[in-house]
């Protein structure tokens, strides 16, 4: 069901994330089944689906979290798990604890080196550090709030934070697990094209874990749609069609050109009456 | 009873206050309590720092009743009571880590679980009591504290004690930090989550076994809580406001120390009041700090 991909102009061909029918089952039910993927490095990938469909998962499973069941999956050349540490996640969350008392700065940096023992030592590794905190922060214009307690900023603050942190440590890949979930709309839009300048400017791969399709069309260079009707990948112009994602969804998906050229999906399943088929499933 | 030493011992508050700190040190169960108290309040501010970045303040509070039972089981036995209370608090941590789910995350859905066993801890601290008769005296000083009698001993065990709690947070400081504030990106990166979890427990363990010695296991919050939630209140940088807890636990216990001296009043009141008195004064500078800011903004 995969199609193939077209590869961006000046992209590296090196591939990021290359799976063969592969499936995860979870209590003997198939989460998603043979799903074909070939992501070149340094594409934008867009995970879409409506709720309970297996996205989260699928992230869990790049990142070696989830075994699969069935098929093969390279990541970054490897087994899944092997290179995490070139791999920035972001799960799926809501937001830091309002009460939380710990500044943004704090955040990116135990992102960089969070997970070493012993006590932070003073001297030039340690500038070097803090350099490298201040440089993504930059990169996310986060400057403005990175210095007050993360819990009191606004969500699209926190979003650009979190961005900053899993970018610290220079990763091939960015796995980002809805990261506009409960933003609103211009905030979406925004750190859309946040990531998709991330993407082109430093060359890092991104998949990005959506449920809604439209703030990211315009920057996605390959789309992984997981429904019903199984798992379909490709460029977006081969999936974003009324008749493919039709198909995939069971129930009547128009997707529609605006005057600007831009895509518009309509009529999306709503999540709960999709979770409700799934339950029926043997 | 704190009263009567003090009188024996002559003690009197002047307003000489290089007279005072004399008499504070010439006895050496003065002394004695000095060194206890600093050992236990620098491990109480760092343990109780994390502690409350970590929201699990329910699972120290419980750690710390069920010291009751454990003193007052090892007195109805008739060994030391530093035995029942780093035994009890020991297993109760490890049988509050047994409550976790597995994912590392969801520190709210053990809260039933951690109040089931101090419902159980405070009942059974009443039988023991119950059961040695001879020691109702005792039940107090179990309960909200006393400095009276520490030996060199107990204070050689809570130093080696204390010492073993602060290098293993110097060693595991950082992903217990990043464990606690991030846990499903601290996983992705490798941290052991979940373990980190349980070793944090045993150590919220010995910390409240030994603040229970010197504050009683009711007031065991005024030094585990109090300093850390007054110096979050403060800032937000993490070196900092660890700095500033383990100051205004030391400070507070200092100062109780030296007031429960000179007062026929239990210690572990004054502690408690002055902890709580620098709480008040740093929330009620912080709203100062806003309106300012504020003021400023709209100017």
């Amino acid at each position: 069901m995969a199609l193939q991909m077209t590869t961006r102009p000046g992209a590296d061909v090196r591939t990021a994330i290359e799976a063969r029918a592969a499936t995860v089952r979870m209590g003997g039910r198939p989460v998603w089944e043979d799903l074909d993927l070939s992501v070149h490095a340094g594409a934008f990938v867009a995970v879409l689906g409506p709720n309970g469909a297996g996205k989260s998962t699928l992230v869990k499973a790049v990142l070696g979290l989830i075994p699969l069941s069935a098929g093969t999956l390279a990541v970054l050349g490897s087994r899944p798990g092997e290179r995490n540490a070139e791999i920035g996640y972001l799960p799926q969350r809501r937001s830091f604890d309002a009460g939380l008392r710990v500044r943004g700065v704090d955040v990116v940096r135990l992102g960089l080196d969070g997970d070493k023992w012993g006590l932070p030592r003073p001297g030039g590794r340690r500038r070097d550090a803090e350099q490298r905190v201040a440089e993504v922060i930059e990169l996310v214009d986060a400057g403005a709030y990175a210095g007050r307690p993360v819990g009191e900023v606004s969500g699209g603050e926190q979003q650009r934070i979190l961005i900053a942190q899993a970018l610290v440590r220079r990763p091939a890949m960015l796995l980002l697990d809805e990261p506009l979930d409960s933003l609103d709309l211009p905030n979406q839009a925004a750190v859309a094209a946040l990531v998709a300048r991330i993407c082109h400017t430093e060359g890092v791969t991104v998949v990005m874990v959506a449920h809604d399709v439209n703030p990211i069309l315009p920057y996605v260079d390959h789309v992984v749609y997981l429904g019903r009707g199984g798992a379909v990948s490709g460029p977006p112009a081969d999936v974003i069609t009324s008749e493919t994602l039709t198909q995939l969804f069971g129930t009547p998906i128009e997707v529609l050109r605006a005057s600007d050229g831009r895509l518009v999906v309509v009529g999306q399943p709503e999540p709960p009456a999709y979770h409700a088929d799934r339950h029926e499933h043997p | 009873m704190t009263a009567a030493v003090a009188a024996a011992a002559g003690a009197h508050f002047s307003w000489n206050l290089l007279d005072d700190v004399r008499q504070l040190f010439q006895f050496q169960f003065m002394v004695n309590a000095f060194r206890a108290g600093t050992i236990v309040a620098v491990v109480a501010a760092v343990i109780g720092w994390f502690m409350v970045l970590r929201r699990q303040a329910f699972a120290g509070h419980t750690l710390a009743v069920v010291g009751f039972p454990g003193a007052a089981g090892a007195v109805w036995l008739g060994i030391s009571a530093a035995w029942g209370f780093f035994g009890f608090c020991l297993a109760a941590a490890l049988l509050i880590a047994g409550l976790r789910p597995g994912d590392g995350h969801g520190y709210s859905e053990e809260s039933a679980g951690i109040g089931v066993i101090q419902a159980f801890a405070l009942a059974s601290g009443f039988l023991f009591v119950s059961l040695s008769r001879s020691f109702l005296n005792g039940v107090n000083a179990l309960l909200f504290g006393t400095f009276l009698g520490i030996t060199n001993a107990q204070v050689i065990v809570l130093l080696v004690v204390g010492a073993l709690a602060l290098t293993v947070v110097a060693a595991v400081g950082r992903p217990l930090l990043f464990a606690s504030v991030d846990p499903d990106v601290a996983a992705a990166r490798g941290v052991r989550v979940r373990g980190l979890a349980v070793l944090f427990l045993v150590l919220l363990g010995l910390t409240a076994a030994e603040v229970s010695q010197i504050t009683g296991t009711l007031l065991v919050f005024a030094l585990l809580v109090m300093p850390a939630a007054t110096a979050q209140l403060l800032t937000a940088r993490p070196a900092l406001s660890l700095a500033v807890t383990v100051a205004i636990a030391v400070v507070v216990t200092w100062l109780g120390l030296a007031v429960a001296y000179f007062s026929p009043y239990p210690i572990g009141f004054f502690v408690t009041t002055f902890a709580f008195a620098a709480y008040v004064g740093a929330a009620a500078t912080r709203r100062v700090g806003w309106r300012r800011a504020r003021a400023l903004v709209a100017a």
